[in-house]
C-alpha cells in the first residue's frame, strides 16, 4: 500500500432524526480513484462535505493528505478540488470568468490564471463558448464547467460528486477519460456514483455505502466475484409457477435465486449457470415466458449484500437534495 | 504529478494565500463578479431604480396635494434617498439566497479563500450599486423641482449617510438571506420588515401627523431618524441631534450584524 491520499475513520453526522453516517471507515491510497456506491441518502454526499471541509462530522476524524478535514480545514482547501452534484458555477458569468474566479479564490497567481483557464476551456471543449454567460449552456456544458471549475489549482486531491449524472453517453465517456488522465499524472480522485458500470469503469477500489454505513470494501473484481458477474431475470407465467422454479433452482444455486412475484432472479459466473438453469427448468416441466441476461446493476450488489433493494432514503438533507436542508439554514 | 510535486503546488499557492491581503484580495473578486451580474441581469438594477422613481412621482403629485408640507418635493426627496436603498437593501438577501440555493456557497467553502469575502463581497458590490442609484435618484429629484438648501458640501455628506445607511441596512439582509436560503423566501420575508420601516417614518409625512401611539417608534426608528439627518444636512434646520442618533444605529447595527452574518456563514451551507 502507497502513501494515503484520504483517511476515513468512525465518521459520523446526523441531521435531526436522520442519521446521514453511522461510522464509516475508509481509505485511499495516493493516485488511485476510489468510488462511493449507494443509491440517493446513502451519505455519499454528506461524506464529501465533510471531506471537502464544509460541513463538521458529529464524531470521528478524516484527513486528506495528512491533514485533518476539521482541525487544519485551511490547509485540506490548498489540495483539493471539489465538483459537486448541483453544477455550482456562476450563471450570470461566462465560462472563462467564472473559472478566473475560482482561480483567484483558491490563491493562484494572477498571472497563471488566463492560460490555465485557457487550457482548461480548451479540454473541456468549452473553448467556443468561453465568453458567453453560463446560463446559455446547456446542462452537459455546464457540468463539463463545474469539473473545470474544480482543476483550476491543480489540486492533487479531487473529489467528483456524482460528476457523470445529467450528461449525455458521449459526455459521460469524455469524462470518464479525462479522469483517467488525472489519475495517470497522479492525481487522487475519489468519486460517488449510483452507477456500479462508473464505479467499475474507473476505481480500483469500490466502497459500498447503504444507510450511513460502508457495507463492503473491494476492488472491482472483488465485488463482482461475490456477486457473480451477470444477472439473470427468468419470467415465470404466474406467481405459483415462479415459486416451484425458485425451489428447483435453489436446490443447485442456494441462496443466489430470488422471487419477486412471477420474476426469478439469480447471479450467474457465466453462460454454463444459465445452460444449467435451462436444463433444470425443463426437466421440471417450467417453461419460462421470458428469459433476460445482463450486466449487475447496484441494486444487485444491494440486494445481494444487503437483502434489500437499493431503495432512495433520499430524506432531504441525507444526501444534499438540497432544497429541504438549505431552507432550514445551518442544519 | 508525484505527491511532493503535488504538494509543492499547494506550497505555492499556500504562500499566497498566507498574504495579510488575502481578505480585501477575495472580498474584491467576490464584489468584481456580484458587479458582473447586475451587468448582465438588468432587471436586478431596474428593480431597485423603477421601483423609488415611481415613488417619486407618485409622493410629488398623486399625495403631495394632501399632505400638509410647504415645499413637499424638497422635505420628500430626502426621505426617497433613504427609503430607496433601505429597499435596495432587499437585493442582498436575495443575491446570497440565490447563491445559497445554487450550491455556489458549497463550492466557495471549500475553498482556501477568506471567510469573510463572499458577505463583504454581497454588500461591497450592493454598496457600489446604491452609489450609482443615489446618483440617479438625485438626478429624478433635480427633474421634479427639489433644490438643496444648505451647500454642495451638506449635501454631499447627506447622499454618503445614505449609503452609509444602505452598506448597514444589507448586513442585516445578509442574514436574512443566508437564514432562508431561498431568493423568493428571502424577498417574501424582508418585505414584511422594511414596510413599516418605510412608511412608519419620516420618510414622507411628518410623524407629527401619525397616532400618538405609533409617534415614539416613527420617531426614533432608524429609517425616521437617517431621513431627518439627511433632509437637514439637505434643506437646512438642526442637524447634529439627527446625525448622531443615525449614526449610533449604524454602528449598532454593525456590531451585532457583522459578527452575526459572518458566523451563519460559517455555519450555513
Amino acid at each position: 500500500m502507497g502513501d494515503v491520499a484520504i483517511l476515513v475513520e468512525g465518521l459520523t453526522k446526523r441531521f435531526g432524526d436522520l442519521q446521514a453516517l453511522a461510522g464509516i471507515d475508509f481509505e485511499v491510497e495516493v493516485g488511485t480513484v476510489f468510488g462511493l456506491l449507494g443509491p440517493n441518502g446513502a451519505g455519499k454526499t454528506t461524506a464529501i462535505r465533510i471531506l471537502t471541509t464544509i460541513l463538521h462530522p458529529d464524531a470521528g476524524r478524516a484527513e486528506v493528505l495528512g491533514h485533518d478535514v476539521v482541525g487544519d480545514a485551511e490547509s485540506v482547501r490548498y489540495r483539493i478540488g471539489l465538483a459537486g452534484q448541483y453544477a455550482a458555477v456562476d450563471r450570470n458569468l461566462t465560462g472563462r470568468e467564472n473559472l478566473r474566479l475560482i482561480g483567484r479564490l483558491a490563491q493562484v497567481e494572477p498571472s497563471e490564471i488566463p492560460g490555465r483557464a485557457n487550457e482548461l476551456l480548451q479540454r473541456f471543449g468549452l473553448s467556443e463558448a468561453a465568453d458567453r454567460p453560463v446560463r446559455t449552456y446547456s446542462g452537459g456544458m455546464r457540468r463539463r464547467l463545474d469539473v473545470a471549475a474544480a482543476l483550476v489549482q491543480r489540486p492533487p486531491v479531487l473529489f467528483l460528486d456524482e460528476p457523470t449524472t445529467g450528461l449525455d453517453i458521449t459526455g459521460r465517456n469524455e469524462l470518464w477519460d479525462m479522469i483517467r488522465e488525472l489519475v495517470a499524472d497522479g492525481t487522487t480522485v475519489l468519486l460517488t456514483t449510483q452507477y456500479l458500470e462508473e464505479a467499475d469503469r474507473l476505481a480500483g477500489r469500490i466502497a459500498v455505502i447503504d444507510r450511513g454505513k460502508v457495507i463492503a470494501n473491494d476492488t472491482p473484481a472483488g465485488l463482482k466475484a461475490q456477486l457473480g458477474s451477470t444477472v439473470i431475470e427468468i419470467g415465470m407465467a404466474n406467481e405459483p409457477s415462479a415459486l416451484s422454479a425458485k425451489e428447483l433452482l435453489s436446490r443447485t444455486l442456494g441462496d443466489r435465486v430470488e422471487r419477486e412475484g412471477s420474476m426469478v432472479r439469480l447471479t450467474a459466473d457465466g453462460a454454463g449457470t444459465l445452460m444449467d438453469v435451462l436444463r433444470s427448468l425443463d426437466a421440471g416441466g417450467l417453461g419460462p415466458a421470458s428469459i433476460a441476461v445482463r450486466e449487475p446493476s447496484m441494486d444487485d450488489v444491494f440486494l445481494r449484500l444487503t437483502g434489500h433493494h437499493a431503495e432512495d432514503t433520499a430524506v432531504p438533507e441525507a444526501d444534499g437534495a438540497g432544497k429541504a436542508r438549505r431552507k432550514r439554514g445551518a442544519a | 504529478m508525484t505527491t511532493r510535486a503535488a504538494d509543492l503546488t499547494a506550497q505555492t499557492l499556500e504562500r499566497r494565500g498566507s498574504s495579510a491581503m488575502r481578505p480585501i484580495r477575495d472580498a474584491l473578486a467576490v464584489t468584481g463578479r456580484n458587479l458582473i451580474g447586475y451587468r448582465r441581469v438588468p432587471q436586478l438594477l431596474v428593480f431597485s431604480t423603477i421601483q423609488p422613481v415611481i415613488f417619486v412621482v407618485l409622493f410629488r403629485y398623486v399625495f403631495g396635494g394632501a399632505v400638509n408640507i410647504p415645499n413637499y418635493q424638497n422635505y420628500l426627496m430626502p426621505g426617497v434617498f433613504v427609503q430607496t436603498v433601505v429597499f435596495g437593501a432587499m437585493t442582498t438577501a436575495v443575491g446570497l439566497a440565490t447563491d445559497l440555493k445554487s450550491g455556489l456557497l458549497e463550492r466557495f467553502r471549500s475553498l482556501p479563500m477568506a471567510r469573510s469575502a463572499v458577505l463583504a463581497g454581497r454588500t461591497g458590490a450592493d454598496l457600489a450599486r446604491n452609489v450609482f442609484v443615489a446618483a440617479l435618484m438625485a438626478a429624478v429629484g433635480f427633474l421634479v423641482g427639489f433644490r438643496v438648501q444648505t451647500n454642495p458640501i451638506a449635501f454631499l455628506f447627506g447622499m454618503l449617510l445614505v449609503l452609509l445607511f444602505g452598506y448597514v441596512l444589507s448586513w442585516i439582509f445578509a442574514n436574512v438571506g443566508l437564514a432562508v436560503g431561498d431568493p423568493e423566501t428571502a424577498q417574501a420575508a424582508a418585505f414584511p420588515v422594511v414596510a413599516p420601516l418605510i412608511f412608519a417614518s419620516s420618510a414622507f409625512v411628518q410623524v407629527s401627523s401619525m397616532p400618538g401611539w405609533l409617534q415614539p417608534f416613527a420617531k426614533y426608528q432608524p429609517v425616521s431618524v437617517t431621513a431627518s439627518a439627511v433632509r437637514a444636512l439637505m434643506i437646512g434646520g438642526p442637524t447634529a441631534s439627527f446625525v448622531i442618533q443615525s449614526l449610533a444605529w449604524c454602528a449598532g447595527i454593525l456590531l451585532v450584524f457583522v459578527p452575526l452574518g459572518v458566523r451563519r456563514y460559517r455555519r450555513t451551507v
